[in-house]
């Protein structure tokens, strides 16, 4: 059976309600955290709110709605200030927190879940490198590794294949697919071991609103030192329910990507080797055998 | 026996919320709990620790599934991404019933992350109830629709929450799950009389109850979850419970939360009422 259909409802009046309501919620909060005092077409948002919102005895219909807009703001940036700590440390609470309101603002959710809301974050830091000031290439390379961090959490895990019945399929046609849990990237600096720094110092996930914001504080007098320059070729996947940045020497790096690709064996080989070394034939046994192990081949699509 | 056809859940009992700080008191020490309510959107997910845990929780507990982003208010299409994963999560927990919230979320393909509050008109309660409808048919499983704590109120209101909530759920033929909190939250908020609001709806539709904490301001009253159940609250439950007969009830706690012992005691408060009023009638 199909899920019904993804049309638009026939209400008018409703959808009009609603797209003010959601006008007036999604714009930024002002610095003392109220409601922005004009409304998107110039007029007072006194005004526009007061058209579809009733005051009551005690809060004024733009009160009413400004509890809606901090409650958006608040729960938005809360849920950014857990996925992307890495990046809240480089850049620093206060830059980091401008930089999500405008990454929301330019990207707002289109997805039913929180989960996704950083998915675009890479691609507006690439628009909008300013928000990171000097360290946009450390930034960028960090974003990256964060979301390849929620991929790996809960993404599909396909069956593994079991390499000895693949045996008997020459290099030349067999292909292989990659778990879909599982991300490579190529950075100019070394986020991994950065992240991996900046996630120990974080309490676990849990605690109160108002706890965290004390936290905040806390933890932002810890420095973690910022990493120099130097390439690394990175696997993120999970393993056992954990998730794992497992560096890989460029040509393993560019022989799973070639697989990945739909290349047969024999291509994504060739490709590698060019990236190897003289035990480019030894190792490749050896990768092949720990990668099976952690499950990363599939049949490909 | 059950009460009626959406209240036939009755030896359900008292539930609590499954939430992270507790996986792994509930999974090494097993304890008693009549059920859990899960946040469906939590396990919506392709694989990894939340479903392996799931799947854990499934082998020991009965499961209810709880929703917070149907939406069913929104006049966006339906998200069909989210009700194909929302059946793939109701065939793995087999979820007697499944509940979402009276509200809407999302507009023009933007998602707000909360329980946005509906205007009482003609038109929204039609609406909504050709949502529930679709989305029932296309889940085949039981939906109850849960009233919401509410801040605001519209000019273009044509009736009362509860005169809405009987519309909606008499067009659409579902259950309700009522947030007897919310109701004094928003009656709070509102000025309306929380009674009146328990005495004017269908109580053969109520199929679950929930009772939570909220936070008291200057000026209005937030639903925040973060505390025990205030007096008001249970004398409430109190009124609720004999006018519907016990009913399956569910703690929130959602911030700052206590022990899984703390939360369940909570609960099961709870369930002292029901057994006072199963005690009673049975000695009329």
């Amino acid at each position: 059976m199909q899920p019904p259909k993804s049309e638009p409802s026939p209400a008018p009046a409703l959808r009009e309600i609603q797209r003010q309501f959601a006008t007036g919620i999604m714009r930024p909060l002002t610095r003392e955290q109220t409601m922005h005092p004009e409304w998107i077409d110039g007029r007072p948002s006194a005004e526009a709110v007061g058209g579809f919102i009733k005051p009551n005895d005690r809060l004024s219909s733009i009160e009413r709605l400004e509890i809606y807009n901090r409650q958006y703001w608040y729960r938005l940036l809360d849920c950014f200030y857990e996925d992307f700590p890495g990046l809240r440390t480089l850049i620093g609470d206060k830059p980091f927190s401008a930089m999500a309101e405008a990454y929301l603002t330019k990207y707002r959710s289109r997805s039913f879940t929180l989960r996704d809301l950083g998915q675009d974050l890479g691609k507006f830091l690439e628009e909008e490198p300013q928000w990171a000031g000097k360290h946009a290439p450390l930034a960028h390379d960090l974003v990256r590794l964060e979301w390849a961090h929620i991929v790996a959490f809960d993404s599909e895990m396909l069956p593994p294949v079991d390499l000895d019945e693949l045996l008997g399929q020459g290099p030349e046609t067999l292909r292989l697919g990659i778990q879909p849990h599982l991300t490579l990237l190529t950075c100019d600096y070394p986020v991994d071991t950065y992240l991996l720094a900046t996630r120990r110092r974080e309490e676990p996930q849990g605690g109160a609103s108002h706890a965290m914001a004390e936290q905040r504080k806390k933890k932002s007098a810890r420095k973690v030192p910022r990493p120099r320059e130097e390439k690394v070729w990175l696997a993120i996947h999970r393993h056992e329910n954990s998730v794992y940045y497992k560096r890989l020497e460029p040509a393993a790096h560019a022989l799973l990507a070639q697989l990945r690709e739909g290349k047969t064996l024999a291509q994504a080989c060739e490709a590698a080797a060019v990236l190897g070394d003289e035990t480019f034939g030894e190792k490749l046994k050896e990768w092949f055998t720990q990668w099976a192990s952690f499950g990363w081949f599939v049949r490909p699509n | 026996m059950p009460a009626n056809r959406f209240n036939n859940f009755t030896d359900y009992g008292i539930g609590i919320g499954l939430r992270v700080p507790h996986y792994q008191h509930i999974l090494s020490r097993k304890p008693s709990c009549d059920w859990f309510e899960i946040i469906s959107e939590n396990f919506m997910v392709d694989g990894g620790r939340p479903l392996q845990v799931l799947d854990q929780i499934l082998e020991q507990y009965r499961v209810v599934q709880h929703g917070v982003a149907l939406y069913l208010g929104s006049t966006d299409g339906v998200d069909q991404e989210h009700l194909r994963r929302l059946k793939r999560l109701v065939k793995r927990t087999n979820t007697p019933w499944l509940s979402d919230h009276l509200c809407w979320g999302s507009i023009d393909g933007s998602y707000s992350h909360d329980l946005l509050p509906l205007p009482y008109t003609f038109e929204a309660a039609r609406h909504v109830a050709q949502r529930i409808r679709e989305v029932r048919d296309f889940l085949e499983v039981p939906i109850l629709v849960e009233n919401v704590s509410s801040y605001a109120e519209f000019h273009a209101s044509e009736m009362t929450e509860w005169e809405f909530l009987s519309e909606v759920v008499e067009k659409a033929d579902a259950g309700i799950l009522l947030d007897v909190n919310n109701i004094y939250v928003s009656s709070q908020n509102h000025g309306f009389n929380p009674y009146d609001y328990l005495d004017n709806i269908p109580h053969d539709r109520v199929g679950q109850m929930h009772i939570a904490g909220h936070s008291k301001f200057e000026k209005y009253i937030l639903d925040t979850h973060d505390n025990p159940v205030l007096d008001p609250v249970w004398k409430m439950y109190a009124h609720a419970t004999k006018a519907i007969g016990p009913t399956a009830t569910l703690l929130e706690w959602d911030d700052r939360i206590p022990s899984f012992d703390e939360v369940h005691n909570e609960a099961l408060k709870a369930g002292r009422f029901c057994q006072e009023l199963v005690r009673a009638t049975s000695e009329v």
